[in-house]
């Protein structure tokens, strides 16, 4: 398969800042590429050094086989991006800003764009300094998805809108994807990761610290298992693998690593399984893990084990991060 | 309706919302200084410091008695009132009288500009960033912003009229007394704190903040025509609705009536009012007046970058447009008037001697000249710093990620500064020629002023090529770029009736332009300026392709 995107060994500093600390960066054509990492991490850095907005300081940056600082033009007809923070002009309408944008990328498809402000349900005769944040954000969405560009890069698109809006937005780049559209989605809404991403990249102070699908990782990840057992399953902490054994009235909550998932099964099914869950471990936990050693900085006690005990079902990825931090 | 909130608000409510609606208004108003502490002092000082070299300039001016006879007699005309004020101070011209008749109305035109930009910034331009709803909702009352912004506006009129107070006297010229020293900086204090009323009602009405700000200034231009036409004209009527023409009738030094302020005052209390009161009726960050809706789509022009960027200057060029046009017309009409009231003084005469010239009339036209280019030099500087304004808002950042390249980019916005700059020259000039031709019956004048003025041109791309250098290859030095027009106005301007060493003039770019109509004209100066200017925009322009955008 063909690289869209290839960043290898990135570095870039701001005065004494490092913002990028030698960032690795894979993205396939047709994929849509899931970019995560708290704030600071070097995501919006990253994205500017791909647009040529910013230039690298060493490694190798290539965007649909060009150079994005020399060839930063050509590449912008082919692309489109989305900003985390959209300022728009006060004086201009929201109408006025999408057609300028798009047709200064090479043109706008005015049916489609007729179509995106209806479904995101934008009022496009309002000035620049009327939108509230999550208005200037549709903006932005809809400009950058109006033209036909190969490659999307969108630096949290959505951190403004509301969940109907969320629904409509992962529903265009669905359809993107479908279109064999290349997307790099930065976002912080693991939901929307999980619903959109096909691999995710996860950063942290300047570094890539993990990529690849999420099936991948999980497996790489403990899983959760909450088994109801005829004989007691204290024997289980034992075997290797296994954490934070819990056993109470014949139910034994515990998580496993991939790699003794099985193992951990067969000791289970000699004490007579008489119920069984097991949670694949969801992208928070993920995300957790990597960021374990943060927040035992900050105070949280649940360190660096990044599975947290067994009461927890598979769909709450929705909560963030920093609730869990907490 | 006034007696059902009388009646609703018994006294024990009363003073308990009062408290509520105003809170944190203290707080507020040391974070507005904070926040002015350079803006604030630098507008203070150079009003102050500008009224005082006016005066001092008089007595190196006036000094003999048929200079100031002379002077009377060319400023007891239509045009020498309308740019004056009543004719009353011509009575008995002394350096005071010549104070209070000169420059009242001028320096009203700034106090007030100082003040409703003072208001509109601390209410309307909070509530545009956003930060002022950050702001309120803490313990801060509703009324607490327009309570502060007026506090400070007020705080800083009362600094100035303190400031005149003690150092008029101290100039010791004769018939500049305390008593009258105290009432002229009280007048400046009364006209400031009556547009700071008038801006805080506009800051109510208007969509935006560049709304508000220009409504007020409005309000100030009819004040000032209204008292230009009274004071011109045989109908003192006129000059009497007007607030300038209030503190010009306290005659400082002169009557030293202190009633005129009165109504100066009562204005701005009732105006302040009802901003008060409007405000209870809008939404933060909205107006009064509802932002009319636009386009759905943008017109095939604003999707060019040129276009785009004309649209972005449309409206300083459309204001600085009309100002220079009517400059160069009051300059204009009082070109007939030049020799008489120039020829007697024998400072600008040696002045004028030295631009040389056939006619006293081309000399003060050469001057003038000096004065319309370095305000045009303003608006350029404005203009070629756009790009800045745009990356630091972070309007930038989407613009460069389209097709646009980031050299299209900025060249689309100097093409409009260079055009812009150039039309605003001719536009004076035109102004300045139609005038004066009507005063002087001679329509060649025409031609010739508008001639005069477009040989300025060459040194505002100059200009506007030292910024875009500036912006290309020193980003965080941009602002460097003012030096160029107050350098030229120190040295063009006042260089002339001080004597300036010639090195000092040549250093800036209207020192070198031929000073038509005067001077004849010589085309290698010309020819010079505009390689010079290209050179600095290829500067600019390579140092922004090669540098890092500066995003948030």
């Amino acid at each position: 398969m063909t690289k869209a995107i290839t960043v290898a060994g990135l570095h870039k500093t701001f005065g004494r800042t490092r913002a990028l600390d030698g960032l690795d960066l894979d993205v396939d054509t047709g994929e849509v590429h899931g970019f995560l990492g708290p704030n600071g991490a070097g995501k919006s850095t990253t994205i500017r050094v791909l647009l040529g907005l910013l230039r690298a300081d060493s490694g190798a940056a290539q965007l649909l086989g060009k150079d994005p600082w020399h060839q930063a033009v050509e590449l912008h007809r082919r692309l489109a991006y989305v900003p985390g923070d959209v300022e728009l002009w006060p004086t201009l309408t929201g109408g006025e800003a999408i057609d300028l944008l798009s047709r200064l990328r090479g043109g706008v498809d005015t049916r489609r764009r007729d179509e995106l402000v209806e479904r995101f349900d934008l009022d496009p005769t309002k000035k620049g300094r009327a939108y509230s944040k999550g208005n200037r954000q549709k903006v932005a969405i809809v400009a950058a998805l109006a033209s036909d560009a190969e490659l999307l890069l969108l630096d949290e698109p959505t951190a403004g809108l509301d969940p109907l809006m969320e629904v409509v937005f992962q529903d265009v780049i669905l359809e993107a994807k479908a279109a064999g559209r290349t997307v790099l989605l930065s976002s912080h809404i693991l939901a929307q990761v999980e619903k959109l991403c096909d691999r995710v990249s996860i950063v942290r102070l300047g570094r890539t610290v993990q990529s690849g699908t999420l099936s991948e990782m999980r497996h790489l990840t403990r899983t959760t298992v909450e088994a109801e057992t005829e004989r007691p399953a204290d024997g289980l902490a034992d075997l290797p693998g296994v954490h934070g054994l819990r056993v109470d009235n014949g139910r034994a909550h515990f998580a496993v690593d991939g790699a003794h998932l099985d193992a951990a099964v067969r000791a289970l099914s000699g004490l007579g399984i008489r119920g069984l869950v097991s949670h694949p471990p969801t992208l928070e936990e993920l995300m957790l893990r990597h960021y374990g050693d943060e927040l035992s900085a900050n105070g949280h006690e649940s360190t660096g084990t990044g599975v947290t005990p067994g009461d927890r079902s598979g769909d709450r990825t929705g909560e963030q991060p920093s609730e869990a931090a907490r | 309706m006034t007696a059902a909130t009388a009646t609703r608000t018994p006294a024990p409510a009363g003073p308990v919302r009062g408290g509520n609606a105003l809170a944190g208004t203290r707080t507020l108003i040391r974070f507005n200084l904070r926040r002015d502490r350079v803006r604030g002092p630098i507008w203070i000082l150079a009003l102050f410091l500008g009224t005082l070299a006016a005066t001092n300039e008089y007595t190196t001016l006036y000094a003999d008695p048929e200079d100031r006879a002379s002077v009377v007699a060319t400023l007891d005309s239509p045009a020498g009132l309308a740019m004056t004020g009543p004719r009353h101070y011509l009575d008995d011209y002394t350096f005071g009288a010549m104070l209070g008749h000169q420059t009242l109305g001028f320096m009203a035109v700034l106090v007030g500009l100082m003040s409703v930009l003072t208001v509109t910034r601390h209410t309307r331009g909070e509530e545009e960033t956003d930060r002022a709803e950050l702001v309120r909702s803490t313990v801060v009352g509703r009324h607490a912003h327009l309570a502060a912004a007026l506090c400070v506006a007020v705080l800083a009129n009362l600094l100035l009229a303190a400031l005149l107070t003690a150092g008029l006297p101290a100039l010791g010229l004769d018939g500049i007394d305390a008593g009258g020293s105290l009432l002229y900086g009280c007048a400046y204090a009364a006209i400031g704190v009556a547009f700071a009323g008038v801006a805080a009602v506009t800051a109510q009405i208007a969509s935006g903040t560049r709304a508000a700000g220009g409504t007020a200034l409005a309000v100030i231009g009819v004040a000032y025509v209204l008292r230009a036409a009274g004071d011109a004209g045989s109908n003192d009527a006129l000059s009497w609705l007007s607030p300038i023409g209030w503190i010009q009738r306290t005659y400082p030094y002169v009557d030293n009536r202190w009633w005129p302020l009165g109504p100066c005052l009562l204005l701005a209390v009732l105006a302040g009012a009802a901003g008060f009161v409007l405000s209870t009726r809008r939404d933060v960050g909205a107006g009064l007046k509802a932002s009319k809706p636009g386009s759905p789509t943008a017109s095939a022009a604003l999707t060019r970058p040129f276009g785009f960027a004309l649209r972005l200057h449309r409206g300083m060029l459309t204001g600085f447009g009309a100002g220079l046009l009517l400059m160069g017309a009051m300059y204009g009409s009082i070109l007939g008037d030049a020799e008489d009231m120039l020829q007697n003084i024998d400072q600008l005469q040696e002045a004028l001697d030295k631009i040389g010239g056939a006619d006293v009339a081309e000399s003060f036209a050469s001057m003038v000249m000096v004065v319309i280019a370095v305000v045009a030099a303003v608006y350029v500087v404005m203009a070629a710093l756009r790009p800045r304004t745009e990356e630091l808002a972070g309007r930038a950042e989407p613009l460069l990620a389209t097709g646009l390249s980031r050299t299209r980019w900025v060249a689309s916005h100097l093409a409009v500064t260079v055009l812009g700059g150039t039309v605003l020259l001719a536009l004076a000039g035109l102004g300045f020629g139609l005038a004066g031709a009507a005063a002087a019956s001679d329509a060649m004048l025409i031609p010739e002023l508008v001639g005069a003025a477009l040989a300025y041109a060459p040194a505002l791309w100059v200009t506007a090529g030292v910024a875009v250098a500036l912006f290309g290859r020193l980003p965080r030095a941009s602002a460097a770029a003012w030096a160029v027009p107050v350098y030229a106005f120190l040295v063009g301007y006042l260089g002339e009736l001080l004597q300036f060493p010639s090195w000092m003039s040549n250093i800036s770019p209207f020192g070198h332009v031929p000073q038509l109509p005067a001077a004849d004209l010589d085309w290698t100066p010309l020819l010079v300026l505009t390689l010079i200017a290209a050179a600095l925009f290829h500067l600019g322009l390579t140092g922004f392709r090669r540098r890092d955008l500066e995003t948030k």
